[in-house]
């Protein structure tokens, strides 16, 4: 088995352009290594993307924020100045594992895993979150929302990588919340996962809003009419109880040991719910 | 193939070693450098048993490839007693008796420092959810939580 650490996101793109075997990115490794010793995948290269600068820095980008593909959770929490823009990014890269595991998951790994569950995905997405693609034909843009396919695939060609996330500059009196349910406190994988982001007016009522859905479907879902079902709205209860249903109709999940399809359906509208009113909550005195 | 050469720093000791690219950070430790404190427990980033620091961040060292350290700076719980003289969660957790088989213990040890070094006087929860990572079968987890909150309370003193 091959290992290089390119410094150049040029070169990683080249070694998996040009690797005729089975070739996995490396960056945090928290997903990578557990299937290498399940014998899930048996790469016959691997590119660590960790020593290339862009990949691993958070940097100011026209009025928003650019966050590297391999930054991990741990160091987005530790951001002096993320977490009052983007809470909700933040708080739900923070409950990817253990305090060990934070050290080391990044963004871009929760995202290229393929799962439909990954807690990062869903708050990217609602946060309007676009990736920055380069593979051997060059760079490109995609939101985050398409990347993923379906379980386990990508929308991304061979060679390609994704390098960087860009979260948009941010209105004044706008927020955004992540919530999953998983049976216990800590360390799980979400039954269900909701990321909310929107903006309000002086008012208080909303004017722009995200709403992504997380394991309820083969992959991760922006919620157009959740969203349409609250702006416009100061998230009153009539509300609230379209934004509940507008989320449970978009639903189509598995039954699996950790949840009913019934169940899940039922607590995608709660947790939409008690994340737009966190967000909200945020957003008036942000 | 040929190994892949990596230098690195161990407990402050310069190290040189040659591994396999599947070769984790752990198997290193264990097998070439023979820092055996570093225990395997289930290998996938659920225990916490491995725990070592990486230019001071805590994670596990199973889930780092041996090749990916090159350059950096590695503290294992060999590193935590200066000599003979334990370190103060050392003490503590034997005063507490929190451990019984050990096997956890210098997870839980090495875990701890590194929250100590980020927040001199945690919480209960704090503690609990910094070592949500770290399982012991055999404790409860009580007496570990009162043996870091004494360590850190002597280590306030200085």
């Amino acid at each position: 088995m091959r290992y290089e650490a390119p410094e150049t996101v040029e070169r990683a793109t080249a070694l998996l352009a040009e690797s005729a075997g089975e070739a996995r990115v490396l960056a945090g490794g928290t997903d990578l290594l557990v299937q290498m010793r399940a014998d899930v995948v048996e790469p016959a290269l691997i590119v660590d993307i960790k020593r290339i600068a862009e990949t691993r820095a958070i940097t100011e980008d026209r009025g928003g924020w650019r966050i590297g593909a391999a930054v991990t959770g741990a160091e987005l929490k530790e951001h002096p100045r993320l977490q009052q823009v983007w809470p909700g990014v933040v708080e739900a890269a923070n409950l990817i594992g253990s305090t060990q595991v934070q050290g080391r998951a990044t963004l871009g790994g929760n995202l290229c895993n393929g799962s439909p569950a990954a807690d990062s995905v869903p708050a990217l997405i609602a946060a309007g979150a676009v990736a920055t693609l380069a593979g051997p034909q060059g760079r490109r843009e995609l939101p985050v929302e398409d990347v993923m396919l379906g379980p386990r695939r990508l929308a991304l060609g061979k060679g390609e990588i994704v390098v960087s996330f860009r979260l948009p500059p941010r209105p004044p009196r706008s927020s955004d919340a992540y919530l999953r349910f998983i049976p216990r406190t800590e360390m799980d994988i979400a039954v269900v996962g909701v990321g909310v982001s929107l903006t309000v007016d002086a008012s208080g009522t909303i004017t722009d809003a995200r709403v992504s859905l997380g394991a309820v479907a083969p992959r991760v879902l922006l919620v157009r009419e959740a969203a349409a079902a609250i702006v416009g709205s100061r998230l009153d209860r009539p509300a609230q109880d379209r934004l509940e249903a507008a989320a449970r109709a978009a639903c189509a999940p598995i039954d699996d040991k950790r949840g009913t399809v019934e169940f899940r359906i039922q607590v995608a509208g709660v947790l939409a719910r008690r994340a737009a009113l966190i967000a909200l909550d945020r957003a008036r005195t942000s | 193939m040929a190994k892949h050469h990596v230098e690195a720093t161990v407990n402050g000791d310069a190290v040189e070693f040659l591994c396999e690219t599947e070769e984790t950070l752990l198997d290193v430790l264990r097998d070439t450098l023979h820092l055996t404190g570093s225990k395997e427990g289930c290998a996938s980033g659920d225990c916490g048993a491995c725990s070592v620091t990486l230019d001071g961040r805590l994670v596990c060292s199973c889930l780092v490839l041996g090749c990916e350290v090159g350059g950096r700076r590695i503290e294992t719980i060999e590193g935590l007693a200066e000599g003979e003289a334990l370190h103060p969660l050392q003490k503590k957790f034997l005063e507490h008796a929190a451990l019984q088989c050990g096997i956890c213990t210098p997870g839980f040890l090495v875990a701890s420092r590194a929250l100590l070094e980020r927040n001199s006087n945690p919480t209960d929860t704090e503690i609990r959810y910094w070592l949500a990572g770290n399982l012991c079968r055999c404790t409860g987890y009580d007496k570990i939580v009162s043996a870091v909150k004494d360590a850190a309370a002597t280590l306030r003193k200085g």
